[in-house]
């Protein structure tokens, strides 16, 4: 393709004729655009003729500038004419003449203030209707389970057990390891400082009440809510941009009884499960360290941690984590039941899930400290 | 466009393609031409859209050779391979629109990335080529989410005519629509190839398409084409999958009619 674009402009009467030449293709039209510009810029004549016989190649990028130019000037009041079509152009032109290019203008955009002000309600708002969600979502759950006491058959068995393994079974190699870094760390920070005072023996306390009470089921939580909860929102929420959530609403089934309730359950179980088994990786991985780094045997330390702790400190710890796990998988569903149709939003409410539900297990573990000190567990 | 109509636009030479260690291509030859419509048929899974998508380049081949352009893709450099995707449009069977995005930001992308035109000019290109498939300009701020099955295909042809290709690649197009749309959208192609002069390469089933716009039709079987020729020459074809293709509905009301 010849590259060559002109607009020269030549006088005849009352009219003035402007010639184009050349490719008028995409390739070429962000130089052919300025050129219009200047050509059709200080013409005075009433009337304007464009002739584009000399045109090699035009596609709708050509077609529409020429097009463009003859509206601007029509609405001008003024008078444009086309000049030497050639037949194989034809309907190029006609298509692109047909089109009527009626946008309507975007919506205003309201001053900065406003704007916060509306945000900041926006976001208030968003708070009401999640915990709304979240408590109706809690109220369908008990519905069901209820519905389920009252006709065992309609449990789904085996959807529970498969996403046990899932979110219980396969959680397990990476929950001990970080488990018994965690307690390995504390151990080590413990007895460098408490070294100080001559008290390294208390590191065995620290680490076990702390372990038992709070750490283990916190990781454990944590853990849950960024590798089970986003996987659980990612999950409904592409059943629900496919419409499967619908298919099965249609066929008369509830999605809370048959999607829902099984992915919490097997939670339920397997949050305590694995907060049990990662309290005992922490322990250890904290004797691990006392014995190698602080140089106290085993044998002091399983004597010390028996004086240490009480089966109040490890019930503590264990009682709070069915209802974290409740907290979990709650939220994680009404995040994933609230996917729109676009793969932005998928990820959005995924990003959401995990950061709620960590938020929320916090907040719940700190309702729990000021419960168990008031009632001295 | 002064074009020559004879001279073949993409050749595909030999191609074997193996997917999942099953060999699905087994010596493809076709040649597309300039300025042709090419329905391309064959029974489902019998590798149409692998062909497809090998010559786009997203399924690597085994064997054979591909030119587009005349270029052999093997051989084409990142900047010439850019040059050549640059003039195609593709527009797969579930549309494809980048659900982030809205219509108009769909139509766009080509554009913005390709072509170093003004703001305006993008978007009045984008509004015409909207408004040349047939939509109102006012689906421009919509998202594909907001939009019906038929006219998400419509953004989809918009979005892959953008930059005015020489080539367009087309998944079932008309699947999935209903009988009027996709006759509509059969006319809808057949006035954008005439315009522009472009060729299209389109996979389908839908025998209307075949009759009313494809120039030249191509069957895919057994991992070979087993015949490329003009509707007249399908009818004619012995091969048995052929014959109960173009024949066969309409070959078992005539029994059923002579029957009784």
């Amino acid at each position: 393709m010849t590259a060559g674009i002109l607009l020269s402009g030549q006088t005849r009467g009352d009219w003035v004729e402007l010639s184009a030449a050349g490719s008028w293709t995409a390739e070429y039209a962000s130089a052919i655009e300025p050129q219009v510009e200047t050509a059709t810029r200080g013409i005075t004549a009433r009337a304007i003729a464009i002739n584009i016989n000399r045109i090699e190649y035009l596609d709708t990028y050509g077609a529409w500038l020429i097009e463009r130019t003859m509206r601007q000037w029509a609405t001008e009041g003024r008078e444009a004419r086309l000049v030497g079509l050639r037949e194989d152009f034809r309907g190029l032109f006609e298509k692109v003449h047909a089109g009527t290019q009626t946008l309507s203008a975007p919506p205003p955009r309201p001053n900065s203030i406003v704007a916060t002000l509306v945000s900041v309600g926006m976001t208030m708002s968003a708070v009401a209707a999640d915990l709304y969600l979240f408590v109706q979502m809690l109220g369908s759950l008990i519905a069901a389970f209820g519905r389920v006491i009252l006709h065992p058959t309609s449990f789904r068995f085996t959807s529970t057990v498969h996403q046990l393994e899932r979110v219980g079974w396969r959680a397990v190699p990476i929950i001990l390891l970080i488990t018994v870094l965690i307690g390995a760390i504390l151990a080590q920070q413990g007895i460098f400082h408490f070294r100080k005072f001559g008290a390294d023996i208390y590191v065995i306390d620290m680490v076990g009440v702390l372990v038992l009470r709070e750490v283990g089921v916190l990781i454990v939580c944590i853990m849950v809510a960024g590798r089970s909860g986003s996987s659980y929102t990612a999950e409904l929420g592409a059943m629900r941009m496919r419409e499967e959530v619908d298919a099965l609403r249609t066929m008369g089934f509830d999605p809370v009884e048959v999607l829902i309730l099984p992915r919490i359950i097997a939670l339920v179980i397997a949050v305590p499960t694995l907060t049990f088994l990662g309290s005992m990786a922490a322990l250890y991985g904290g004797g691990l360290v006392a014995w190698l780094y602080g140089g106290i045997a085993p044998e002091v330390f399983l004597t010390r941690l028996r004086e240490a702790v009480t089966i109040n400190t490890f019930e503590v710890g264990l009682i709070k984590a069915p209802f974290m796990a409740l907290v979990i998988g709650v939220v994680a569903c009404v995040e994933g039941l609230q996917v729109q149709g676009s793969a932005e939003s998928l990820g959005e409410q995924t990003t959401n899930s995990v950061v709620k539900s960590i938020f929320l297990v916090i907040v719940l573990d700190g309702i729990f400290a000021m419960f168990f000190a008031s009632i001295g567990m | 466009m002064a074009v020559d109509r004879k001279a073949p636009i993409i050749e595909v030479h030999d191609l074997v393609v193996d997917l999942k260690g099953h060999r699905i291509l087994n010596g493809v030859t076709l040649d597309v031409y300039r300025g042709e419509i090419l329905g391309f048929v064959g029974a489902s899974g019998a590798g149409k859209s692998v062909l497809t998508r090998t010559i786009v380049g997203l399924l690597p081949k085994q064997k054979g050779r591909i030119d587009v352009f005349g270029v052999d893709l093997d051989h084409a450099g990142e900047v010439q391979r850019q040059e050549i995707e640059r003039r195609w449009g593709i527009l797969f069977q579930q549309g494809a629109l980048f659900s982030s995005l809205t219509v108009g930001e769909n139509v766009e992308f080509p554009i913005r990335e390709y072509l170093d035109v003004s703001d305006k000019l993008m978007t009045e290109i984008a509004i015409t080529k909207l408004e040349m498939v047939g939509l109102k300009p006012d689906v421009y701020r919509k998202y594909p989410s907001e939009l019906s099955g038929g006219m998400i295909k419509r953004v989809a042809l918009a979005r892959a005519l953008a930059l005015d290709p020489e080539i367009l690649f087309l998944d079932e197009p008309t699947s999935g629509l209903d009988p009027i749309s996709a006759g509509d959208f059969d006319q809808l192609i057949l006035t954008l190839q005439r315009t522009s002069a472009m060729a299209v390469f389109m996979v389908t089933h839908d025998l209307d398409s075949l009759h009313t716009i494809c120039d030249r039709i191509a069957v895919l079987g057994e991992g070979k084409i087993l015949e490329a020729g003009t509707m007249d020459t399908m009818l004619k074809s012995q091969h048995p999958w052929l014959k109960a293709y173009f024949h066969g509905a309409r070959a078992r009301v005539l029994h059923a009619v002579a029957k009784n």
